[in-house]
């Protein structure tokens, strides 16, 4: 049953076929619509319950002092696990995930986010 | 004939159990393996214990790249035996269609990786490329690639619409068309089977003595399988085979392997065709009353039992887990003996173990006079190439 050249005939296709790959950065494989990317903080929305830092498995939300009622979540995404827990977890929908995923940065800070307060001009507490 | 000590190992960043392998050889042919594990550690188990049960799931899906479905069904279905819960109708179907896709994934990157241990790095590349399929269906369902987080305590946590099940089952055909094309290819070739037929047989009474399990057992002949035997999920209710193949060498592990997938993709156009309507999750309680469960699940390489121990708090009192690997390693000790150092690469990665990226060291020492010469396990896989190219054991 052994037959020498089997595979020479797909060997023949692949060499007038496009690559597999793309050009990267050039061009882009495309996302899904439903892709789990970068989780954001819809403020308005927030209540500062913290069921997303607690379900985070990663411990990538923090609940920060913002100068408001209660603590709102910041954000570290260089811990982030993009699991989108904390989306299924918030019960006000405050947090979208989103489809960005060129996140890289040239420091750690980079990849932090911290919510202002909207009500005061005052600068959101640093960490 | 002079005895060498082959040690190889123990560093196996890819693999779930990172082992160390101490070959015993007389000239080219290996006469005893001595596997030692327990090398990285992570701590996964109790790191549980300071996890609530939602956290748990995203790190045990961790403890593996390729078999991250398996793991998050083995751990939700065990504490929803605790919960006393029961899941909706198509939950469990989606939880099929998942696993299935995730079977098929990790069988084409064995067969690439098979490929590129026996230097035939064109089936390695193809293979991979067609991999792409799978894991863009995986990214289409879940929004990842791998890790994709499906599984929740009480169900699942994305859903599969009616245009997403049509976009699928227009994929799968293809994909369905170039696994019959490897199939025939793997057993027709002359390069895979000068390097695959007869190699380290496993005969199906060593193969059961030794506790093999998943595709290595039944490559042995042994029908086993927890889809079939214990069915959880949906499996009671989907038609399906148990591919066996009586060869017991490495060439018969890549056969069922192919067929699986083939079946495989049987199980998930039926999944879809047949998906109940319903809703995707009951509501689960963040704290878990005392009591303990096992749950089996057959995953790509085998069966994985988690166990789990509730305290009635709202994180494990123990998680344990037993992953395919180390039920099958002990069966490719056994069967190395009497196979030759060219083997090595092969038939370690013939059960699956995760080897394809890692670069390692492997010392040769003589054991009489303490000399020893140091390969990587690149240089060990071009040995073994070069060595059957000059026509050994042709």
């Amino acid at each position: 049953m052994s037959r020498v050249g089997r595979i020479f005939p797909e060997l023949i296709r692949c060499l007038f076929s496009p690559p597999a790959t793309v050009d990267f950065p050039k061009s882009e494989v495309p996302v899904p619509p439903d892709y789990r990317g970068k989780p954001v903080l819809i403020q308005e929305k927030c209540t500062g319950c913290g069921l997303c830092a607690r379900d985070c498995p990663a411990a990538a939300i923090e609940m920060v002092e913002v100068g408001a009622k209660r603590p709102k979540p910041a954000f570290d995404y260089a811990r982030c696990a993009f699991c989108a827990q904390c989306a299924e977890s918030c019960r006000s929908d405050a947090i979208e995930i989103t489809a960005e995923h060129h996140l890289a940065a040239y420091d750690k800070e980079g990849l932090r986010w911290v919510p202002r307060y909207e009500g005061t001009k005052e600068k959101p507490a640093e960490s | 004939m002079t005895k060498y000590n082959l040690p190889v190992g123990p560093q196996h960043p890819a693999l779930k159990e990172p082992a160390s392998f101490w070959f015993k050889v007389e000239g080219e042919v290996i006469v005893d393996v001595d596997i030692r594990l327990g090398y990285n550690h992570r701590g996964i188990e109790k790191a549980c214990e300071s996890r609530n049960y939602i956290q748990c799931l995203y790190l045990l899906e961790r403890i593996c790249g390729i078999c991250s479905h398996a793991h998050t069904t083995a751990f939700a279905q065990g504490v929803e035996e605790i919960l006393g819960l029961e899941i909706p109708a198509r939950a469990k179907y989606i939880r099929v269609i998942i696993a299935e896709l995730e079977r098929i994934h990790s069988h084409l990157l064995w067969l690439g990786v098979a490929g590129h241990e026996i230097g035939f790095d064109t089936l390695f590349m193809y293979a991979w490329r067609d991999r792409e399929t799978v894991l863009d269906i995986l990214e289409l369902i879940s929004g990842n690639r791998v890790n994709y987080a499906m599984n929740t305590i009480g169900g699942v946590r994305r859903d599969i619409d009616q245009a997403k099940r049509e976009q699928i089952l227009g994929m799968l055909d293809p994909l369905a068309e170039r696994v019959k094309f490897y199939t025939d290819l793997v057993t027709s070739e002359p390069t895979c089977l000068a390097r695959l037929e007869n190699v380290a047989p496993v005969p199906a009474d060593k193969a059961v003595a030794l506790g093999t399990v998943g595709p290595t057992a039944r490559a042995s002949g042994i029908k086993v399988d927890v889809r079939r035997d214990d069915p959880y999920a949906a499996y009671a209710e989907i038609p399906f085979e148990v591919i066996t193949s009586e060869r017991g060498d490495l060439l018969g592990r890549a056969i069922v392997r192919l067929g699986e997938i083939g079946e495989s993709v049987k199980i998930i156009k039926y999944a879809l065709q047949n998906l109940p309507e319903g809703p995707l999750t009951v509501k689960a309680p963040r704290k878990v009353a005392a009591g303990e469960a096992v749950s089996r699940v057959e995953a790509p390489r085998g069966e994985d039992i988690h166990y789990v121990r509730a305290d009635g708090s709202d994180h494990p009192e123990r998680v344990k887990v037993r992953a395919p690997t180390l039920a099958n390693l002990f069966a490719v000790g056994e069967s190395m003996k009497g196979a030759y150092v060219a083997d090595i690469p092969i038939v370690i990665a013939s059960i699956d173990p995760c080897f394809s990226c890692t670069d390692r060291m492997i010392e040769l020492v003589q054991s009489r006079t303490g000399t020893s010469s140091v390969m990587t396990w690149e240089e060990l896989r071009e040995y073994g190439i070069r060595w059957y190219g000059h026509g050994h054991r042709s």
